[in-house]
C-alpha cells in the first residue's frame, strides 16, 4: 500500500514540475538566475528515474532517497532546498502520517530544515512563504479545498514581497511585482498531492 | 604539500572555474593544491555536490580547504557537500564570503605563505 502511495506521489509530483518547467523558468528569468524550471525538471526526472528503489523503502526512508537524489542531481540552490524538505519530513516519519496532526509536524520538521539549508524564514519572498502558510491550515484541520486556497493565496501574496534571500536579493525593490518561482514550485507540488489526496 | 591549505573554485560555469584556477596557478605555481568544478550533473550551467566533494577530496589536506564559490547555487550545494564528506573531513573545509576570482587568488597568496586556514578565509574576505 505504501508502495504505490509512493509511486503515485513520485509520478504526480514530477508529472506536475515538467509540465510547469517552462513556466517556472520564465518567472526565475524575471528574478532569478534563470534555471529554476530546468532544474527541477532534472531532479524530479532522476527521482521518477530510481523510482523502483524509493518506493519498496518505509514512507521515511522513501523521503530521504527523494532527499539526497533532488540534492545530487539538481544543479541549483532547489536541490538542496527541496532536498532538505524531504529529508527533513523523512527524519520525522517511519511510516505513512495519519490525521493532519501528524502530517503537519512532518511539513513542521521539514520546514525547519529547509530554514536552517537556507538562513532564511517567512517573509523572504521564497517557497516558505508557501509551506508555513500550507503547514498551519494542515495543522489547524482545514480540510484540502481549503490548504488548496491557502496555497493559491500565499503564492499570490509573494507578488508583492520584496526578496531578501538568493539572486532575486540582488535586485531590492526591482523583485517586487513577480511571482516567487521557488513559491510557485512549492504551490504546485502541494497542489499535486492535493490533487492525489482527491483521486485527481 | 599537505602542509598547506588547499583551494577549490566551485562556478556555476566550467570555463569560469578553469580559468579561475589557471589565474590562481600563474600566481602561486605548485605551492598550493587548486581544484575546480563547474557545471550541473549535465554538464549545463550550475553546481554539482558529488563534482565539488571529489574537487575537495582530491586536494583535501588536513591543514584545511578553502573554497571559493559564486552565485547562491554553488554556496548551498557547497555547504551540502561540505556536510556530506566522510571521516569528519567537513570540519577543515570553510566556504569563503568573498568573489570567487579575487577570493581565489587572495586565498592561496595566503595560503602560499604556510597560514592558517582561518588566515586564508579572513584574507579573501578582507579584500
Amino acid at each position: 500500500m505504501t508502495e504505490d502511495l509512493i509511486r503515485s506521489l513520485i509520478a504526480k509530483c514530477s508529472a506536475t514540475i515538467k509540465a510547469h518547467a517552462e513556466e517556472l523558468t520564465a518567472l526565475d528569468q524575471a528574478i532569478g538566475d534563470g534555471d529554476h524550471g530546468l532544474n527541477m525538471a532534472r531532479g524530479f526526472t532522476a527521482v521518477a528515474a530510481a523510482v523502483d528503489d524509493i518506493a519498496v523503502l518505509p514512507f521515511g526512508e522513501a523521503l530521504n532517497k527523494a532527499g539526497t537524489t533532488l540534492i545530487m542531481k539538481v544543479g541549483g540552490a532547489s536541490g538542496p532546498l527541496y532536498g532538505s524538505l524531504l529529508m527533513g519530513m523523512g527524519k520525522c516519519v517511519t511510516d505513512v502520517p495519519r490525521g493532519s496532526q501528524a502530517v503537519a509536524a512532518m511539513l513542521q520538521a521539514g520546514i525547519d530544515a529547509v530554514k536552517a539549508r537556507g538562513k532564511s524564514d517567512a517573509g523572504a519572498k521564497t517557497m516558505l512563504d508557501v509551506l508555513i502558510p500550507v503547514q498551519q491550515a494542515i495543522d489547524a484541520g482545514r480540510g484540502i479545498a481549503e490548504v488548496r486556497r491557502t496555497a493559491d493565496a500565499a503564492l499570490t501574496a509573494t507578488k508583492d514581497m520584496r526578496a531578501t534571500k538568493g539572486r532575486a536579493a540582488f535586485l531590492g525593490e526591482r523583485s517586487i511585482g513577480h511571482l516567487d518561482p521557488g513559491a510557485r514550485s512549492s504551490a504546485l507540488l502541494v497542489q499535486a498531492v492535493c490533487d492525489l489526496l482527491e483521486g485527481k | 604539500m599537505n602542509d598547506k591549505v588547499s583551494i577549490v573554485i566551485v562556478s556555476h560555469s566550467a570555463d569560469v572555474a578553469k580559468g579561475t584556477a589557471d589565474m590562481v596557478r600563474q600566481m602561486v605555481g605548485d605551492d598550493v593544491r587548486v581544484a575546480f568544478c563547474g557545471g550541473n550533473p549535465d554538464g549545463g550551467l550550475g553546481t554539482d555536490v558529488a563534482a565539488i566533494m571529489a574537487a575537495i577530496e582530491s586536494v583535501y589536506s588536513p591543514k584545511g580547504v578553502a573554497v571559493l564559490v559564486d552565485l547562491g547555487g554553488a554556496e548551498t550545494n557547497s555547504e551540502v557537500a561540505i556536510e556530506m564528506l566522510p571521516d569528519g573531513r567537513g570540519a577543515n573545509v570553510q566556504i569563503c564570503n568573498a568573489p570567487v576570482v579575487e577570493g581565489a587568488v587572495m586565498a592561496a597568496t595566503e595560503a602560499a605563505s604556510g597560514a592558517s586556514l582561518e588566515a586564508v578565509r579572513k584574507t579573501a574576505e578582507d579584500f
